[in-house]
Order: C-alpha cells, then structure tokens, then sequence
C-alpha cells in the first residue's frame, strides 16, 4: 500500500506560496468525472484553498435535481471499464444502469458521499457552484431545475473572473 | 507560558509537526498547537478534540463527512471553528496523526 501520510517532497522557497483558489470546470457527466471534480474540490477545501466549480455542457446534468443523483457511467466507449467486456454486451440495455449501481456501491463502501450531499459539504466548506449560461440556455435549464447550491447561471467572462488573482489555477475536466 | 508544552523535550513530533504518541496529549498541549495555528480553543473546540481523538483511539479512520455526522459539530461550523484546512488543523491540536482522507 502507498505511504499516503508522507509529506511530498516540496520545498517552497520564500517567494513561493501554496495555491490560494482554483476553478474546477467540470464539462462532462459521467458519474466518474463529476466525481473527480467533486473530490478536487472539496480537496481543495479541505486544505485551506479556495474552491470555485463551474458547470457546462453535459456537467450540468450534475448539478440539475433530477440528474445529479442518477449519474451514470459509460460502458461502451470506455476501454479501461471491464477491458475483456465486448463492447455490443456492454451496449446492452440495463447494463450501464448495472455497471453504474455497481460503481455507486463501491463508493458507499469508501464512505464516498453522493452527489448531492457532496455539494451540501462544499457549500458548508466555502466552496462556490455556479453554471454556465450558454450551456443552460442550449438545454433549456433554469435555475430552478438546478440543485440549492448552484450560486448563479454566469457568463464565461464572469468564470474567468472567478480565477482572478494569481496563486489561481483552473482546472479543466 | 504559551508554547512550553511544545518545547518539553519528551514531546515527539513528526516532521510535520504532529504529535506521535496521542497519549501524550493535554488540554494545554492543545492550546499551544492552536496558538501556534491563531487559534483561542472554546469548550467547542474541545468537544470536537475529545471525539476525534475518542474516534482515532477506535482506529477509525477520520473524515469531514464523518466529523459532519458526528452530532457535536456540522460541517460548516467545523470549518469555522478550525479554519485553513479543518481536519488537519483539528488533527494537529487533537494530537493524533495527519488524517489520511481524501474526502
């Protein structure tokens, strides 16, 4: 097992300081990605960095009521889940609902939280959701159909204003 | 008197500043990490010190989420309470190691 609790070998030197904010740009929804976004996040948070995430495209279905606790992962497409598993099997229908109960059960065994009460941990840590407009328009979403943590629908000028200042990183997924 | 505890010389740290024996641990140890972190600790704090430090003895291992559902403290305020970083703030002056969680 790797030795998590040792210390990365990082020097900083006077000058340099530890990360103040990054964005996390989350433009997918599969249940894997949306995933990774939430746990950077909130890892951020967890350090003492600020956390801002920004929802386009398919990662909106993340943040809508309906979607964000029925995402699913893709079985077809994506060579590295059941390598051995044709792909026309993998294509069948109830199998990606399977795979994805399956992954879901996984995560409850690691104490993962679901979607929706990640973003509550998010929002309670400081964290801040906001969706993108272009995207929302294109699917017709409101701010109504989006979960109570989503801030605001905001323009991409307005989501570079968000990783304003230096000691800023976006990430992009 | 602040931060004599921490120059006891029988006080093992690791090289992150955590303690290594957890029963070498006091309240005024505590206050010293929490001055050196900016920290004055309320009778809160130390409600959610003596759980972590109840749960590490347990060999549970600790997260936000589960210190959330604790029943003492929820999350918000777990982060007002330990700001920068509120499990490894709260590790450090609860004198247990660095969690090692990801969420």
């Amino acid at each position: 097992m790797i030795d998590t609790l040792e210390k990365p070998d990082v020097q900083l030197t006077q000058e340099e300081k530890q990360l103040k904010r990054v964005l996390i740009i989350c433009s997918k929804g599969k249940l894997e990605d949306v995933y990774a976004a939430l746990v950077m996040a909130n890892g951020a948070l967890m350090e003492g960095i600020e956390a801002k995430m920004f929802f386009t495209f398919f990662g909106l279905e993340a943040i809508t009521k309906k979607g964000a606790d029925h995402l699913h992962t893709a079985t077809v497409g994506n060579p590295a889940f059941m390598p051995a598993m044709p792909t026309l099997l993998a294509g069948l229908p109830g199998f990606e609902a399977f795979a994805s109960f399956m992954m879901k059960k996984e995560m409850d065994k690691l104490d993962m939280p679901h979607v929706t009460e990640f973003f509550e941990m998010i929002e309670a840590g400081g964290g801040e959701i906001f969706a993108c407009k272009l995207a929302a328009d294109m699917f017709h979403l409101k701010k109504e159909d989006m979960l109570p943590q989503v801030k605001d629908i905001i323009t991409v000028g307005d989501m570079y204003a968000l990783a304003a200042g230096d000691r800023t990183q976006i990430i992009f997924i | 008197m602040i931060m004599e505890t921490l120059l006891t010389p029988t006080l093992e740290l690791d090289k992150e500043g955590y303690l290594k024996n957890p029963a070498q641990w006091t309240p005024e140890l505590a206050r010293d990490f929490a001055a050196k972190a900016n920290l004055v600790l309320t009778d809160k704090h130390f409600e959610v010190l003596n759980w972590l430090r109840a749960k590490h003895a347990e060999g549970v291992p600790l997260t936000i989420r589960k210190v959330g559902a604790s029943g003492i403290v929820d999350i918000k305020k777990f982060y007002e309470l330990f700001p920068g970083g509120p499990l490894k703030v709260s590790s450090k002056i609860a004198g247990i190691p660095k969690p090692a969680s990801c969420i």
